[in-house]
């Protein structure tokens, strides 16, 4: 028989609840293993997120009028925002608005971390300020200032600190503007001071730990200083973060960025976890660890897909200035075949497939729906299209596919590395716009070559390729593509967009 | 059990799970899944409700707190609203 009655806390009932969310998150992203159900997913993981917000809400006891008023003020700005961010962004510009949400995941875990510090200090300055025993205060101050909670507002304020200005380097890298050039900036003791940065805020965050006396023996008015300079730690790790975002990506070359984003992404995530440390508070653990892990996994698969570690993408300045040299490595004899529109249109009609290979190129021209309905136009005439998708295409994970997804290329078309690469023997033109490095056969041969080891996209293996770029100049690794010198390459010298509409116009006269 | 022990077990069992759903998303899925779990990261939103609603308040507690929620609630609404407008893409020739 049971003797114990179940008895559940209020505050029990409520991390039962933050269960339930975390649930409903992990189910969500569960069901983003396929196309048919991701979007019942993501309607779950919202359903979720309601729950934990709804939760903390009813918990919270005796608000006053006020500062319920600010919060609603906040969530209406944020919501306002949120939704002109999320409807006005154009798909071409996904990589910088998810950059952009990235740094704002960051930056809210920093402020809350410092709220909840500052929140702490205010109640230690109010009750040694006041005219209790002297055995309550110090009994107030080990409950308060609780050794890792001291630790956790200092690494959510480091992590958050870098997400933040790191996201906003990134997307400012994204979107062109003048202030952060997309080529990776470096200076000499750059990787010397992001270290030295880095262990300096550690060591303050660590500090508190180990340089203040004990409050069980200190003196209480010790205690009371070890607040304030506590305070100056704080601050200390907040200024030194935000510049260390900086430092770190501004040293990134514009094509890494699925690497940086992704890294960041996973920032927010542990920025987050770290912040549930700080607070207690197991939802915000638990969801910051999922989203840590997913940044993690993506950071993984794009350094695979270019063959580098994650240590050569964040320091090794890829995508500068092209060196001397290493553009012409010996092996590039003969000249490109420039081949017209018509010339093209012909050969694509005749062909039985064809496979589409597009990369940055595509999003700058905008020529997503263009592309589609050339492929489309093919179709019709009864031509296999099929589009080569490589991982790091785009300036994001994933960035190519939700471009032809938004111009309505079928799902099924749109083919990963492993799928397509057995496929290019058997296939008559392959039409690359807008990508170069993961085509460019000198990384299956030439080990003397940057981008060696790479897996590419193998269309040098097709019967004809027919690339359209605006000129012959190199990629971002800054090395010439072999491809465009082979005899079964020919160039179609334009801009993306109006190259494709020229194709098509040709191909509707054949 | 201290409550920091308890919590450290959450979190590495946690990011266990979010290596095993996660590598299961197809790669075509990977721009969605990123704004989704930005969208989910928002939760935050939860640390910075409680941080903004102390009973004790202090000016400089509530600006940091409600700067929070803004914040916050951006990455909640915005990505939540984008992952659906990007899947809406991928799903709508099925129907």
């Amino acid at each position: 028989m049971l003797n114990t009655t179940l008895a559940l806390s209020p505050d029990d009932i409520m991390n039962l609840l933050y269960l339930t969310a975390a649930v409903l998150f992990i189910v969500g992203l569960k069901l983003l293993s396929s196309i048919k159900t991701a979007r019942r997913g993501n309607l779950i993981s919202a359903l979720g997120m309601l729950l934990a917000c709804a939760v903390t809400l009813a918990k919270l006891t005796g608000p006053t009028l006020g500062s319920l008023a600010w919060i609603g003020a906040a969530v209406a700005v944020g919501t306002i925002c949120g939704l002109l961010l999320a409807l006005k962004t154009p798909m071409t510009g996904m990589p910088q608005m998810v950059a952009l949400l990235n740094g704002f995941g960051g930056i809210a875990s920093l402020l809350v971390a410092t709220a909840d510090y500052h929140g702490r200090f205010a109640r230690t300055i109010q009750t040694f300020g006041s005219d209790a025993l002297a055995e309550t205060k110090r009994q107030f101050y080990t409950q308060t200032w609780v050794w890792d909670s001291n630790l956790a507002i200092g690494l959510t304020v480091l992590v958050g600190g870098i997400t933040f200005t790191g996201s906003l380097v990134a997307f400012g890298k994204l979107q062109g503007l003048s202030i952060t050039p997309t080529r990776p900036i470096q200076f000499f003791g750059q990787k010397f001071l992001i270290g030295l940065g880095l262990l300096a805020c550690l060591a303050l965050a660590i500090a508190p730990l180990v340089v203040f006396e004990s409050p069980l023996t200190a003196d209480l008015s010790d205690l009371v200083n070890h607040a304030h300079q506590f305070n100056w730690f704080i601050i200390a790790i907040c200024v030194i973060s935000l510049l260390l975002g900086i430092l770190l990506v501004i040293g990134i070359g514009g094509a890494d960025m699925p690497v940086v984003v992704s890294l960041l992404n996973s920032y927010s995530g542990i920025a987050a976890a770290m912040a549930g440390f700080a607070l207690r508070n197991q939802a915000l653990i638990i969801t910051g660890a999922l989203v840590g892990a997913s940044g993690i996994i993506l950071t993984n698969i794009m350094c695979k897909a270019m063959n580098r570690s994650l240590a050569n993408v964040l320091f090794g300045g890829v995508g500068g200035a092209p060196k001397a040299g290493s553009s012409s490595s010996g092996k590039i004899t003969g000249t490109a075949r420039e081949m017209t529109a018509e010339d093209v249109a012909i050969q694509l009609d005749a062909a039985s497939q064809v496979i589409v290979v597009p990369g940055y190129g595509m999003a700058v021209a905008q020529a997503q729906h263009g592309v589609a309905e050339l492929g489309k136009a093919l179709e019709d005439r009864g031509v296999t299209v099929k589009y080569a998708i490589h991982p790091v295409a785009g300036r994001m994970p994933g960035h190519m596919n939700v471009l032809l997804a938004e111009a309505n290329v079928p799902y099924e078309q749109l083919c990963d590395l492993e799928q397509i690469n057995p496929e290019f023997e058997q296939t008559d033109v392959v039409l690359v716009i807008g990508a170069n490095d993961v085509t460019n056969p000198a990384a299956r041969h030439a080990t003397e070559s940057p981008i060696y080891g790479m897996p590419i996209l193998n269309v040098d293996q097709a019967r004809s390729v027919v690339v359209i770029k605006r000129s012959l100049n190199p990629g971002f690794a800054g090395i010439q593509n072999e491809l465009y010198f082979q005899p079964n390459c020919g160039m179609l010298f334009g801009d993306g967009k109006a190259m494709v509409n020229a194709l098509i116009t040709a191909l509707a006269e054949i | 059990m201290d409550p920091f022990v308890t919590s450290v077990i959450v979190f590495v069992l946690a990011i266990f799970i979010g290596f095993e759903v996660i590598t299961k998303v197809p790669s075509a899925l990977h721009t969605p899944l990123m704004s989704g779990s930005n969208a989910i990261s928002g939760i935050t939103l939860v640390g910075a409700l409680m941080a903004s609603m102390n009973d004790d308040f202090q000016t400089l507690g509530v600006i940091l707190g409600t700067l929070a929620v803004v914040f916050a609630t951006i990455n909640v609404i915005g990505g939540y609203v984008v992952t659906n407008r990007m899947l809406k893409m991928f799903d709508s020739r099925k129907s």
